[in-house]
Formats: structure tokens, sequence, C-alpha cells
């Protein structure tokens, strides 16, 4: 029998997760390299190489720095409001503001669309105030509403990790200066903002990193006239077929994002898949002052109007059926209209069987990555080179997941042996979408075990096996259910790898609410936003486990 | 007399409905280092708080040399507290922290240097002045909080329990620096800690808190000689009691379990026959032991006897069972009985009802 001792089960373990991300991670990304190079080839002999290059990735440093700033402007105060103040409700906006983190952007978008889309309720009232027949307020596939839908997400990603680190700020330093005379700006500026530094540059460059890799909310907001880097790779793949100037739009991505990762690799937010905690500590305080009520009021609103109104838009939107007369009426049509096949199209497939298969990619996610998130985490807990190992597994979070779907793509289908996109592709690429997350909530996890706890048990007469059956796996078993929930979460709403290599008759949610809501037709409009809405309440839930999940684990 | 410059009058405070002060008056002298010596919840912190702003009294009033500065904000006192974790500034060097106090009061940078070159040399860290403050120990970061605490002349100094944070030896040394530095300084300060031994050291005078009250203010001479009630006394360290009752008032003498004391007689307390009273025997007792003369006699079985440096720690079991100590000078062998008689002077004698009312204002 093969006896495991120590050193061959994290050989094994090192071993099984390095295969995989050199199958699927390595490889792919060798082929692209291998398409851009042949591409440098052909097109150095052209002109305009450089245009082509250059347009998409200034205006993707435009919108992402744009988006960036804007959600400081959102974030900054929210922090302050949720590490400085106790009001009735904070639970709610606390879950509000931190909820689009996980939201598939097509539900963002379709929730946005909703909204302010020309068929949105807010042109729906301004029409029949106005008595105007067309839609006054075109702000759909404009700047700003990609700007709006950025801020959306990454306001959640700003105020969790510097609202956090905010919160467990010590408040002797500020208090120690303002014995030494410094006033209240002098305080923040000199002992606040250096002490949050670090905290709020993470929290900047994962929220440039998530702009500037955005995907869904540009191809569905946005529209055509703004192609970022990676919507550019998407059209040059799937319609214009220029596999290798997609191939060198890949690498330029890829160079930008390996950048901002590295240097996000020696901060442990990355991987945060935690909620603002409620901490309890001298700083958090009723409000006091009239001015501080009526500040703190606005914000509210302004949250509420922000990051509530959508979702609340999004769910009347799919039960209530507008006529071109603008008379609304409840109904239970489009919820009705999904689960039938009424049409008897060749390439129709019901929306009841998208749910099926978005589950079932999910579900695959979740195992695949939870087993082998715990394998790397645990590996990484006895390797000498910690550092190095956990920057090499984190890196794939900087990876786009189109540049990911792009090089499943040149890899897998073009050997003869898969005509087709196989279906195990998609959870793998979503695997190893979630895989940097995962991990990163697993690894503190395990090493917060104390080590005499695993000598004791060893002491015992446990094997090694057996320490980690009996000891290490049932400590960590909720930070395990967190990080699978969070994998099986993100692949019901991932887009971008999924449109790559999803095949028409196997499509996912996402994949159907983007098709439909790109139909004409009050009924296809109306299913695209009853299927969001379903996918919103599956997240949310989700989500709320976890939450769940995350404050026992604090209690115990 | 030196003049009073901080006077605190009629302060109370309550944390969540609970009273942490009530109605705390004292006087602080220029030149002078007030220890507020007390258990930890007593109090004595929050009262360091509401002194240097961090904190609003609910009621009373601070005052500086008469003028009531409840009002004044914490930036504009000119107060200097350290705090008992120091809360040095992390992002920042040794000389950056101490040149910060300076500098927020708008010192011109040569001066800011200047100080920071003396403030250091005070404290002896002068050779750590480029120092990242995470990278010391807890003994430098104590000199450099102190030297930070100092640096802007501030016109009265608070410590928060500063060595508290440090091990036995390093708080023996560095509570001798101290020391030293208080006295060249000549700053009125404040001096917060839960150590008698410290409190006597450093303090000119000593405040005892506990149950948000003063329960005695004096010289450490005085709290320690005649501590004014059965709390303080047990806080000292005075462990040996024992229930008695008076059957004479004058002299005063007492009934208990052990036979039958003289206690020299006290006059803050007036007894009256057949009261009940606890007996305090104070731990030296045994060294003073005068000739035999067949009263105040005390005898027991000897359990321990432990050295300790200047002496000996005897552990006494007594005839009624109670274990008592005593500083011994010279080493007994266990098992033995031995027999002494103890001066009326080494006896203390305190209401017995005290206990209880203190239990109760605990609650």
């Amino acid at each position: 029998m093969l006896h495991f001792t120590k050193r061959r089960i994290f050989f094994l373990l090192g071993l099984i997760t390095t295969l995989f991300l050199a199958a699927f991670y390595v490889l792919p990304l060798g082929v692209i390299l291998q398409k851009a190079f042949e591409g440098f080839r052909a097109f150095l002999l052209v002109d305009g190489l450089l245009k082509k290059i250059g347009s998409p990735l200034v205006f993707t440093v435009y919108q992402a720095g744009l988006s960036v700033l804007l959600t400081v402007v959102v974030g900054l105060p929210t922090a302050y409001a949720f590490s400085h103040f106790d009001f009735k409700g904070k639970n709610f906006f606390r879950t509000a503001v931190t909820l689009p983190f996980i939201l598939p952007t097509v539900v963002v978008a379709a929730a946005f669309n909703s909204l302010l889309g020309s068929n949105g309720w807010l042109n729906l009232l301004l029409m029949r105030v106005f008595h105007v027949e067309t839609s006054p307020l075109q702000i759909m596939n404009t700047l700003i509403v990609i700007l709006l839908a950025h801020v959306f997400y990454n306001t959640s990603v700003f105020v969790r990790v510097v609202g956090a680190a905010w919160a467990q700020l010590e408040t002797e330093q500020e208090q120690a200066a303002s014995v030494l005379g410094a006033n209240a700006w002098q305080r923040f500026y000199w002992i606040t903002l250096p002490l949050l530094k670090k905290s709020i540059v993470s929290a900047l460059l994962m929220v440039f990193l998530f702009d500037f890799t955005s995907f869904g909310v540009i191809l569905l907001l946005g529209g055509p006239a703004y192609n970022t880097l990676e919507v550019e790779i998407y059209l040059q793949t799937t319609q214009l077929l220029n596999l290798p100037l997609a191939g060198v739009l890949s690498v330029v991505q890829l160079l930008v994002t390996f950048l901002i990762s590295w240097s996000l690799l020696r901060d442990t937010h990355t991987g945060v898949v935690t909620f603002l905690p409620d901490v309890k500590n001298e700083r958090i305080k009723k409000p006091a002052t009239g001015q501080q009520k009526i500040l703190l009021a606005l914000l509210l609103i302004f949250l509420f109007l922000f990051f509530v109104l959508p979702e609340i838009s999004l769910f009347f939107r799919s039960v209530v059926m507008v006529d071109t007369a603008g008379t609304a009426k409840f109904t239970a049509d489009f919820y009705y209209e999904l689960f039938q096949n009424t049409r008897a199209s060749l390439l129709y497939v019901s929306p009841f069987r998208a749910l099926k298969n978005s589950l079932s990619y999910a579900l695959v996610t979740m195992v695949l990555a939870g087993i082998l998130g715990v394998m790397a985490a645990y590996g990484l807990l006895n390797s000498k080179r910690v550092k190095l190992l956990r920057a090499l597994l984190i890196l794939p979070l900087g990876t786009s997941s189109v540049t990911l779907g792009l090089g499943f793509l040149l890899t897998f289908t073009g050997v003869s042996l898969f005509q087709r996109t196989p279906q195990i592709l998609i959870p793998i690429a979503h695997t190893l979408v979630a895989l940097p997350v995962v991990i990163n909530t697993l690894y503190p996890a395990f090493s917060a075990i104390p080590e005499n706890l695993r000598d004791a048990a060893g002491n015992l007469g446990a094997a090694p096996l057996q320490i980690l059956s009996k000891i290490d796996l049932p400590l960590v078993r909720r930070s395990i259910l967190v990080s699978a929930l969070y994998a099986f979460i993100l692949s019901l709403g991932e887009f971008g790898a999924t449109s790559f290599l999803t095949r028409p008759e196997y499509p996912t949610m996402p994949v159907v609410i983007y098709r439909y809501l790109n139909l004409p037709g009050v009924l296809n409009y109306g299913q695209a936003i009853a299927m969001a809405c379903i996918l919103l309440a599956v997240c949310a839930l989700s989500m709320l486990f976890m939450e769940r999940l995350l404050l026992k684990d604090k209690k115990s | 007399m030196k003049e009073t410059c901080l006077s605190i009058r009629a302060v109370s405070k309550d944390y969540e409905g609970v009273p942490l002060l009530r109605k705390i008056d004292l006087d602080l002298h220029e030149q002078e280092t007030l220890c507020l010596l007390g258990p930890s919840g007593s109090g004595k912190s929050t009262l360091l708080r509401i002194i240097a702003g961090l904190e609003r009294a609910d009621e009373g009033n601070i005052l500086w040399y008469g003028m009531d500065i409840s009002d004044v904000a914490v930036e504009k006192r000119n107060f200097g507290l350290m705090f008992q974790d120091y809360a040095l500034f992390p992002h920042m060097n040794v000389a950056e922290n101490v040149a910060f106090g300076p500098r927020m009061r708008g010192w011109k940078a040569e001066a800011v240097q200047e100080r920071v070159e003396q403030t250091l040399r005070i404290v002896r860290m002068e050779k750590f002045r480029d120092r990242q403050v995470v990278d010391l120990s807890g003994g430098e970061k104590q000199r450099v909080a102190l030297a930070r605490t100092v640096a802007p002349n501030p016109d009265l100094l608070m410590l928060d329990e500063p060595l508290g944070a440090l091990d036995k030896a390093l708080r023996d040394e560095l509570g001798q620096v101290l020391h030293e530095i208080l006295r060249e300084l000549k700053i009125p300060t404040v001096y917060v800690t839960h150590d008698q031994e410290e409190a006597f050291t450093v303090g000119d005078r000593v405040a005892v808190l506990n149950f948000g009250k003063i329960l005695q203010l004096g010289t450490p001479e005085e709290i320690y000689s005649s501590p004014a009630s059965l709390w303080v006394a047990g806080f000292l360290g005075f462990s040996n009691q024992v229930p008695a009752r008076v059957i004479q008032r004058n002299p005063l003498q007492v009934s208990t379990s052990m036979g039958n004391f003289f206690v020299e007689h006290d006059s803050r307390e007036r007894f009256a026959e057949r009261d009940d009273v606890i007996l305090v025997i104070r731990p030296e007792a045994i060294r003073s032991a005068p000739k035999m003369n067949g009263q105040n006699l005390l005898s027991g079985l000897i359990r321990d006897s432990q050295f300790r440096g200047d002496g000996y720690r005897l552990t006494l079991q007594m005839e009624n069972d109670l274990i008592f100590h005593f500083h011994d000078t010279m080493r007994r062998d266990r098992g033995d009985r031995i027999s002494f008689e103890i001066p009326p002077s080494a006896i203390l004698c305190y209401p017995a009802h005290e206990t209880e009312d203190h239990d109760r204002k605990a609650q």
C-alpha cells in the first residue's frame, strides 16, 4: 500500500494543481502568444497596427481611469459613513452596497436598462409627464452609462477594502495626534490617510483592474461605439475572424493586467469575499450633530437611489407589462413564457434549458474550484516559496476572462479531436476565473490554524492524511463553503469567457439574457428582464448565505 | 505650598448607564506629580481622558489656573498625554514622531529639529532618531512616546500606565529613568497606574481611586501607614484580615477567633463596644516584634517560607485555619509552629459593614 507521507501528499497536491494550471492556463496563454507573434509579423508590414492597438488601449485606460475617480468620489464618503456611524438600516445598506460585486454583468446591464433605457421607467415617466412620443433620455450606449455601471460595481470593492481597514483602524493614533495639537484636517492628512494608504492603493488598483478588463458592461450598455480592448478582442475573434490581431490585443491586455496584479500581490485583500465587517468599536457612534445627520441622510438617499433602485426597477419591469399606449398592468407572462417552447426555431433554446445549463456549469465549477482551491492552499502552507507560488496562483485574477476564452478557443478547438467546443471547457474556464479568489480566501484560513494543533495530532498518532481530514478540513470548512459558493455565483454570471465558448444549443443564462435584450419586441425584453430577475435572486440568496456563514465563522 | 494649576471639580461620567466617575474633586499643584492609583475599571484612565479633552464629563468642570477649559478643544489645550500602548505613528520614524507635536503647533523647521534632538537626548534615544518605530523594542517605544509627549512643551503631562506594557525587569529600570526625567522636567504630571509600588516611587501625592471615587488622597507614606479604608488596605496588599468584635474602647481591644488584641486607636473611626470590625495585620508586623509581654500573641503553623531577595515571604496557617503572609527576615522550617507578638501599631481596624457597602456599590 502506498504510504502517504507528508512530503508525498504535498508533492501530489502541488502536482495536480500545477498540471491543471499548465494545461488550462499556461498552454492557452502560450497559444495566444504564438498567434500574437504571427500577428506582429504580418502586421509589421501593414500600417495602422499601432492605431489598431492604440485607440482601444487609450479608451480602455481613459474609461477605467474615469471610473476609478468616480468610484473614489462615491466610495470614500460611503466607507467613512459605514466605519464611523451607527444608523438605522445599516445592515440593509451594507448589503445593498456590497451586493453588486457578485452580480452578473448582464443582470446589472438589464437593471440599468430597465431603469434608464429607452423603455426604462425613467423614460416612461418622462414621456407621460411631458406628453412626448419618444424617450427623452438617451443615456444607453453612452460613456455615462458605462461609468455609472462601473461605479455601481466597484464601489463595493472600495467600500469593502477601505471601509474595513478604516473601521479597524485604532483610534488612539488620531487621539494622540489631537493631544499633540493636530486639528481635524491635520489628523486626517497626517495620520488617517497615511495609515489607510495601503488599503486605498490596493482598492484603487483592484477597481482599475476590474474596470480595465470590463467586458459585459461595455458590450451590453456601451454599444458598438465604445471599444475597449476586451470588446475589440471579442469582435476581432467572433465577427472579423482576425485571430492574430485578437492575439496581439490580448498580449497588450495581459501585460497591463499582469503589471497591476503583480503590484497587488503583496496585499491580502485581493481575495476578499468577506463583507464589510460589523466592527463595534469606539469609532462607531450615532451621528451626533445636525450637520452629521443631514449629510448622512443625503448619502443614504443617494445610496438608495444608486444601489437599490436599479434592482427594484428590474423586478417591477419583470412583472409589469407596459403597452404602446403607455398603460401598465401587472403580469406573470414574462415568467410564464420563460418555460414555454412556443417557437419552433432551430436555434431556439428554452430559457429553462439555459437555467439548467447554468446551474450544472456552476455546480461543476463549485466542486472543481473548491477541490483545487483546497489543494493549492494546503500545498502553499508547506511550501518554502509561498510568496512566489501564491503570486503565480493569483495571476489569473488579472487575466481577463475574454483573453481566457480566446485562449481556450484557440487551444482546444483548433485540434480536430474537438471539432466543437467541449462543454466541460466552460466550467474549467470559470474555475480559472474563480480560483485566485478561492485560494486567497482559503490560504489565510489554513494558515490561521496553529501549527501545534497539527503537531499535537501527529503526536497523538494521526497520519498526515488523517491530520488533513480530521484537523484542517473541519476547521476551515466554512471558508471552503464560502469560497465554493463564490465560485458558484461567479460561474452563474460569467459572461466573458462563456461568450467565446458557449455552443448555440447550450447557452447559459447570461448568454440568453444578452440575446433577448438584443431582440426586438416587448415579450423578448420582458423575458430578458424576468430571467435577469431569477439570476439576481439566486445570486443574492447565495450571497446572504455566504454572509451567514462568515458571521458564524467570526463568532466561533 | 505651590500654586494649584489643575482643578477637577465635581466631575462625573457614566459609561452606558454605569457610573464611572462620581463627583471627583482633585487639585494638582505646580511641579507636582500626582499618581492616580486604582485597579482596572476604576475610572482612572477615563479621568485622564477627560482632562486631556478626549472625552467630556457628564457633569463638573476642569479648571486650568481657575479658568474652565471644558469647552477647549483637545488640540488647543497644550496638555501632553502618553498613551498606555504609546500610540506611536507607525508610518513615521522616531524623529518624525517626536517632531509631530511641534510641527502641528507651527514651529519653525530649525526649532523643531533642535527640539527633537533635545528631547531624544533627554530620553537617551538620540541614536535611534532615524529608526522606524515598528522596529523598536517595548522599552525603546516607551521612551520615544515620552519624548513625543514632552516635545511640544506641554503645560501638563499625563501618563497612562507608562510602564504597564513592559516586563518586570524593564519596568524597574525604566521606572527609575522616568522618575528622574519627571523630576528634571518639573512639568505638573498626572500619572495613572494600577501598581502601588510604581505610584509610591513616582508620586509626590497619590490618589487611590475606585468605585468612581477618590478613596484616599495623600503622600505615599500617609497612604501606606494608614490606609483610609479596608478596601484601600486590601488593594495595598494587606491580606491578613480577620473578623473581630470590639470588647473595650480605650485602649481599643478586640476579640477574634485567634485571641484578643490591642489596637492602636485610630481617631478617624469611633468604635462602640460590641461593634463588628475587621482587623488587618500588616505583613511586616513580624519584623518589629517587641519583647514578649504576653499580649497580642499570634501563633501559627509554618506552611512555606520563600526567599524573596530582600527577605522571606512567610506563609502561616493560623489557629482558625486562615492563611496569613508576613515579610520575614529569616528562613524558617516548614511544619514548625511559631508564636510571636505583634505591636498594636501594626494592626489596622475597620468597621465590618464597610465590606458590604463596597460590594453593593461595586455592582
